[in-house]
């Protein structure tokens, strides 16, 4: 029995103008249909045409874009509607989650108010205020908000990330829509938060009988979520098949290395990196637009641009497809870095013991000179972890964990508010002038942005060469050395005379990290440095930082939230837990058998770029949001959101009053939990008793 | 948040007491009663000089720092001295405070209501007759300088007047000296006085105004919340109307203590140049005696306002936007 | 945590559009607005310094044949009722005007940008003492001070009082730049920068100052117009220019009891004025919209 179909697109075309009043389009010709209840994932990369097909739906593209073709929802045609016909259809028929809730919430009004004004908006009779805020509250309990009517008060800045999504998604099934269009819902939030925030959108889709236009760059959400996808690339549906179909036999070369580039938690396996870059909106054609990147190239894709074909509702824009059966990714777009290698042993290079810091709470200012002691929040409590010579180690943990505060603390070469920092040697401490000096050639530090921290104005050349003059080498050396630290990184010595903005993010990554390696550096420090680039650009940038670990490279710390990177790159993980270390060991001990509770929570919630299995996974849901910085207190932080110390009796009372400690092995090799329960290697639950308790507990 | 408020308070009760510190330093330096005095026919004696001068605390002989203390000791004590003539400096303060203030009042609610208006009115028709037009008005104001406004106002009326023969447009002082008549008449006559300089004060604010509240609803006009507003259900009117007016007025409200600051300048201009006893006026007298008293009560009197303008442009901002109030 | 893929994106379009040199002249040339500002400015100037040079007349002269005299082939503009050449003394107001009004615009943004980078770079007590001088100079309305202490002045000339009317109008562009570098300190970029070891003027000078160089351009562009409003009002009402030298102020203010029988002497200098400032706007208001600073200059002044 097939559904009725709710969403008819077809032929949907959308261009922006340009400032020179060029229309350049950016969705050339979509189709699909949705029907009741179903949920169709839109994936791709950036530049694709994904949100601009999903704002064409509602008529809600900035001004200046045209929209033409078709779309009808239960019949009516939404493109080219009167504006005060489409607001009745808005928010009652179709409604949006969008991306970013922060900035999609009024700042100046009530969350529960907003929520009941879609209400009033649309029912007749016209509920009262009353009752709008009792149905808004009810709404969000529908989604699984804990305490409704805290939330329904508060405004959207009170919130936290997870909590304001999902009271975005109570607002946009307020009127029971038929079609729900969801653009990038959780791109920005850690994964435990956008496990909740699916099932909350999962719920509402399921109450309300809506279909679900999910967009999303993430394969491993729609992996998990879709029934169909469709893959979009330069503003066209390049394939689009049942989900289990697109992943398991891609009929697209794109398709099959954009599959190939997501890494994956539960194995360390070759990225393929896509070679070059899309195309910019207006300069696609006159063939298929992915020609010239395609390894399957033949001379009839450089002349006419093919349509979706297929079978089974599998269809593909290639006529290649059936070249493809016999390629693998890794075939198909080889990587240039071995995945494997045996970790480094030796003498740390990078000691961290016990380290804290704490800021005052923002608020209370020193006016009239008298100072009164402020609270502090602790960002970071008690922080243990050691790099060795080339070994690469992964800090991970959500947002607030205290991992960037953490690199800030060891790159600041100060002395730390209580711990200690030791690097190749030196104390922080107890540095020099000459010793920070020294230091700051010696430890080289990467961010997630790779256009915020290139200062735009500068040329590549003077760029890669600053570090270089900071530690004063002679300018014919520096001359030298610029051309080929940029061919090590795969850029063109030409480069250097252009500027970053010239580059695309995953090329300036790249100037970003010749930056860091120009002045030799023993230690490396990585923010985020691929989380803010598409998967196919990501897979360049792990394969060209395995390479250079392979060339005998700088030992690397490397933040993350992405527990799937860390598989693919890390030799040794440590994770964070509300400014503590919680568990640390080798990457395929944590990885096969994490040992602290929220370790194990943290890895069932990376999303499985494979739908069988991620079917078939079971996840630990984590209750509540990563903690707040909060101030120093005793018993284990993770206790309101664990699993096993909800499931505990009267032994619960050590996890309130005792601060657990890293138990195990050898902290070095060994792999550690901070934990008074944890799981042991089977990945069974530890009991009472296992370890003799050595403080009674305080009364 | 009253925490907030309260520490502005004390933040403004500080910079109060140096400012007034401080223009009495600058005044003292600045100013020579002595030479007001001696200039005096027929010429007084160096003694009755002295006399004098040590009756107003303004003696230069004394240091300066012994002098504020003086005054700032009968300042506590509600006693703001006397002027060079031998008044009480609180008895013109008295008079002319009304004046000014209400001067300052009207210009500030009609120039920033105007301006908020026709900001937003633009906005919504940009780049069409009613944009263009308020553009070119406004830019043509704000490259008037207020004195020469408020001159080509005055001439124009007294253009006016000669026209028609008979005074139709009354533009010296703030009321019809002598004039006898119930309160109707009163009010009427201030109110036709009260015209041309408060259309000077308020037309600038109004050019001002209007191009930020114009840039601030353009903003709000592409932002994520209204494409919300949009999507719920809202048409593009009533989105802006219902959501967002009240963000875009939430960067003016900082602009407004700005703004006070000219919008003050071109009062003592106005006041000056319509004749109005008020304290722009005064200032301008008494600097020209070297009436260091008088000169420092005026600065007080802008120091006041100012900060009221500050605080208030918090109060609002912190009513508008609960961002604020919660930091 | 990620802000996913768009960001980056977003700010690639930002900074391609971002001009420099060469492209933000071209733009300027395509506007009208700035067009018809720069060629009013350019004629301005020319007429003020080469002015002098195609009259017989200087600006001291008087024609005693010739008072009141309205504008004819000898007087271009008329006559004071001295018998002043108008023509001559509007020119040498003019220069005068432009003069300190550059003069003032220059050093006052000069000011501003060194005091809000180092109260925004350095923060701390340098931030708090700088600020609340700021404060403290904003809570007095600066006409008041100039009206006490110009007249102090007036053995110096007109380069002290071109120096008072500097010292006088910086903070506004001090707050702002400030709120910028506060912004600008967090940038990763210059993160990096410290990070490397550079030190904090360097850092200033290389990486803060650069990036203000849009915003103080059009600011200074706009301080002329303040500058010469603030110079034309004192003058006007004595505390300004002084005989025997002019300025427009003091033309103004010596036509504007005569301006409806003897217009020429109260217009002229008035509608110089005014069309001096007009061409200013519009040179600045296409800056700021070439330079993309966003015309809201109130958001930055928190």
């Amino acid at each position: 029995m097939t559904a009725p179909t709710v969403l008819e697109v077809k032929d949907l075309r959308v261009s922006y103008g340009d400032a020179g009043g060029r229309a350049l389009p950016v969705v050339r010709g979509v189709g699909f249909t949705l029907r009741r209840g179903e949920v169709l994932g839109l994936v791709g990369e950036s530049g694709a045409g994904k949100t601009a097909t999903a704002l064409a739906l509602l008529g809600l593209l900035p001004p200046g874009a045209r929209a033409g073709g078709s779309a009808r929802l239960l019949g009516t045609e939404l493109i080219g509607l009167p504006v005060r016909e489409l607001a009745r259809l808005r928010g009652r028929h179709i409604a949006m989650v969008f991306q970013d809730p922060l900035a999609a919430f009024n700042p100046a009004q009530r969350v529960g108010d907003q929520i009941g004004e879609a209400l009033r908006i649309h029912q007749r009779p016209r509920p009262t205020g009353e009752l709008a805020r009792r149905r808004a509250m009810e709404l969000l309990e529908g989604v699984r908000v804990p305490d409704p009517a805290r939330v329904a008060r508060s405004y959207p800045h009170e919130l936290s990330g997870g909590l304001r999504q999902r009271a975005m998604i109570a607002m946009a099934i307020a009127n029971a829509p038929d079609v729900i269009v969801a653009d990038e819902p959780t791109s920005a939030l850690d994964a435990t938060v956008q496990a909740q925030v699916l099932d909350a959108l999962d719920g509402a889709r399921r109450a309300t009988g809506a279909a679900l236009l999910l967009v999303s760059h993430d394969l491993g959400v729609i992996a998990g979520t879709a029934d169909r996808v469709a893959v979009m690339y330069a503003g066209r549906i390049v394939e689009t098949a049942p989900v289990d179909a697109l992943f398991a036999t891609p009929r697209m070369p794109y398709t099959l290395g954009l599959l190939g580039s997501v890494p994956r938690p539960d194995a360390a396996v070759p990225l393929t990196p896509i070679p070059g870059t899309p195309p910019a909106p207006g300069g696609a054609g006159p063939g298929c637009a992915f020609a010239p990147r395609c390894p399957l190239v033949a001379a009839q894709c450089r002349t006419e641009e093919p349509r979706l074909a297929g079978s089974a509702g599998h269809l593909a824009a290639c006529v290649r497809q059936d070249a493809l059966a016999e390629c693998s990714a890794a075939g198909l777009f080889p990587a240039s870095a071995p995945p494997r290698r045996t970790p480094p042993g030796g003498a740390p290079l990078l000691r961290v013991t016990g380290l804290a810091k704490s800021y005052p709470l923002p608020g209370r200012s020193a006016a009239l000179g008298r100072r009164r002691p402020r609270q502090r929040r602790l960002a970071l409590e008690r922080v243990d972890l050691e790099v060795r010579r080339g070994e690469t180690v992964a800090l991970v943990g959500e947002s607030g964990s205290g991992k960037t505060s953490t690199l800030m603390e060891i790159i600041a070469l100060g002395a730390p508010e209580s711990g200690s920092i030791e690097i190749a040697g030196y104390d922080t401490s107890a540095l020099s002038r000459a010793d920070v000096r020294r230091l700051r050639g010696a430890v080289q530090i990467l961010v997630q942005d790779p256009m915020a921290s290139l200062d735009p104005r500068m040329r590549v050349a003077d760029l890669v060469a600053e570090p270089l003059h900071a530690q004063r080498y002679p300018k014919a050396a520096i001359a030298a050395k610029v051309p080929e630290l940029l061919r090590r990184v795969g850029l063109d010595a030409s480069d250097a005379e252009r500027r970053p903005h010239r580059f695309s993010g995953g090329q300036r990554q790249r100037i970003a990290l010749a930056r860091a390696l120009a002045v030799g550096p023993e230690l490396l420090l990585l923010d985020e440095p691929v989380s803010a680039l598409d998967v196919s650009v990501q897979a360049g940038i792990l394969d060209l930082l395995r390479r250079l670990r392979a060339e005998h490279g700088p030992a690397c710390l490397f933040v993350t939230h992405d527990l799937a990177v860390v598989r693919q790159i890390a030799d040794r993980v440590v994770v964070m837990y509300g400014g503590r270390t919680v568990e640390s060991g080798a990457v395929p001990d944590v990885f096969g058998a994490p040992r602290h509770p929220y370790t194990r929570a943290l890895l069932s919630a990376v999303p499985l770029p494979d739908p069988p299995a991620a079917r078939a996974r079971v996840r630990v849901v984590l209750p509540g949001e990563p903690p707040e910085a909060a101030e120093r207190s005793a018993g284990c932080r993770f206790r309101g959101r664990c699993p096993v110390y909800a499931a505990l009796g009267v032994e619960r009372t050590r996890c309130e009053q005792v601060t657990p400690v890293p138990v195990g092995a050898d902290p070095l090799s060994g792999h550690t939990a901070a934990c008074h329960f944890p799981h042991d290697t089977e990945g069974a639950p530890g009991r009472l008793g296992s370890e003799p308790e050595e403080h009674p507990p305080v009364r | 948040m009253v925490g907030r408020l309260s520490r502005r308070l004390a933040h403004g009760a500080l910079l109060l007491l140096c400012s007034v510190f401080l223009s009495y330093v600058i005044a003292s330096a600045a100013l020579s009663p002595r030479a007001y005095f001696e200039d005096r026919q027929p010429r007084p004696s160096a003694a009755t000089v002295n006399h004098e001068l040590a009756l107003l605390g303004t003696d230069d002989r004394t240091p300066v720092l012994a002098r504020f203390g003086q005054w700032s000791w009968r300042a506590v004590h509600g006693d703001l001295g006397r002027t060079v003539d031998g008044d009480a400096v609180n008895a013109e303060f008295g008079r002319r405070i009304g004046v000014s203030t209400r001067l300052l009042l009207i210009g500030t609610l009609v120039g920033t209501g105007l301006g908020v208006l026709a900001g937003v009115w633009a906005a919504v028709r940009r780049h069409r007759l009613p944009d263009r037009a308020l553009t070119v008005f406004s830019f043509l104001v704000l490259s008037v300088p207020t004195f020469v406004l408020a001159l080509l106002f005055k001439e124009g009326a007294l253009w006016f007047n000669q026209s028609a023969g008979h005074t139709v447009i009354r533009y010296t002082g703030e009321r019809t000296p002598g004039l006898t008549g119930s309160l109707a008449t009163h009010v009427k006559d201030r109110a036709v006085h009260l015209a041309l300089p408060a259309a000077t004060v308020a037309l600038c604010a109004v050019a001002s105004y209007s191009r930020y509240q114009r840039a601030a609803t353009l903003d709000v006009l592409g932002s994520d919340h209204l494409r919300t507003a949009q999507a719920k259900g809202l048409t593009p009117g009533r989105a802006l109307l219902r959501h967002g007016l009240r963000t875009s007025l939430i960067p003016l409200t900082t602009f407004f203590s700005f703004g006070f600051l000219t919008l003050f300048t071109g009062a003592v201009f106005t006041e000056q140049i319509f004749g109005w006893p008020g304290m722009g006026s005064w200032f301008m007298e008494s600097a020209q005696k070297g009436d260091i008293n008088s000169v420092v009560a005026v600065n007080l009197f802008a120091a006041v306002t100012v900060l009221l303008a500050g605080f208030v442009a918090d109060v609002l901002h912190a009513v508008l936007d609960p961002r604020v109030r919660s930091r | 945590m990620s802000a996913g893929p768009t960001s980056t994106e977003r700010s690639t379009e930002t900074l391609v559009l971002r001009g420099r040199g060469a492209s933000t002249g071209r733009a300027l040339l395509r506007s009208p607005r700035a067009l018809a500002g720069l060629a009013l400015v350019a004629a301005l100037f020319v007429l003020a310094y080469a002015g002098p040079y195609l009259t017989r007349w200087s600006y001291t002269d008087i024609d005693y044949t010739a008072l009141r005299g309205a504008p004819s082939a000898d007087h271009w503009m008329g006559t004071s009722r001295i018998g002043q050449d108008l023509f001559a003394q509007t020119v040498r107001g003019l220069q005068k005007s432009l003069l300190i009004g550059a003069l003032v615009a220059l050093a006052s943004t000069a000011l501003g940008a060194a005091f809000g980078t180092c109260a925004g770079y350095f923060g701390g007590w340098v931030d708090r003492v700088l600020m609340f001088v700021v404060d403290l100079m904003l809570v007095i309305p600066g006409f008041l001070l100039l009206v006490l202490l110009a007249p102090r002045l007036r053995g110096f000339g007109w380069p002290a009082f071109a120096g008072l009317l500097a010292a006088l109008g910086w903070m506004i562009t001090a707050r702002a730049v400030r709120i910028m570098t506060l912004s600008l300190r967090e940038r990763p970029f210059v993160a990096a920068a410290r990070h490397m070891g550079v030190g904090p003027f360097r850092i200033i000078a290389r990486h803060v100052l650069p990036h203000l160089a849009s915003f103080l351009i059009t600011d200074a562009t706009v301080a002329v117009a303040a500058a010469v409003i603030s110079e034309t009002g004192l003058s006007y009402f004595g505390f300004g220019v002084q005989p025997p030298d002019v300025s427009l102020g003091t033309l103004i203010a010596s036509g504007t009891d005569v301006a409806l029988t003897c217009p020429w002497m109260f217009f002229f200098p008035a509608g110089l004025l005014l069309l001096f400032v007009l061409a200013v706007h519009l040179v600045g208001d296409a800056l700021r919209d070439v330079l993309d600073i966003g015309s809201d200059r109130a958001g930055a002044l928190r």
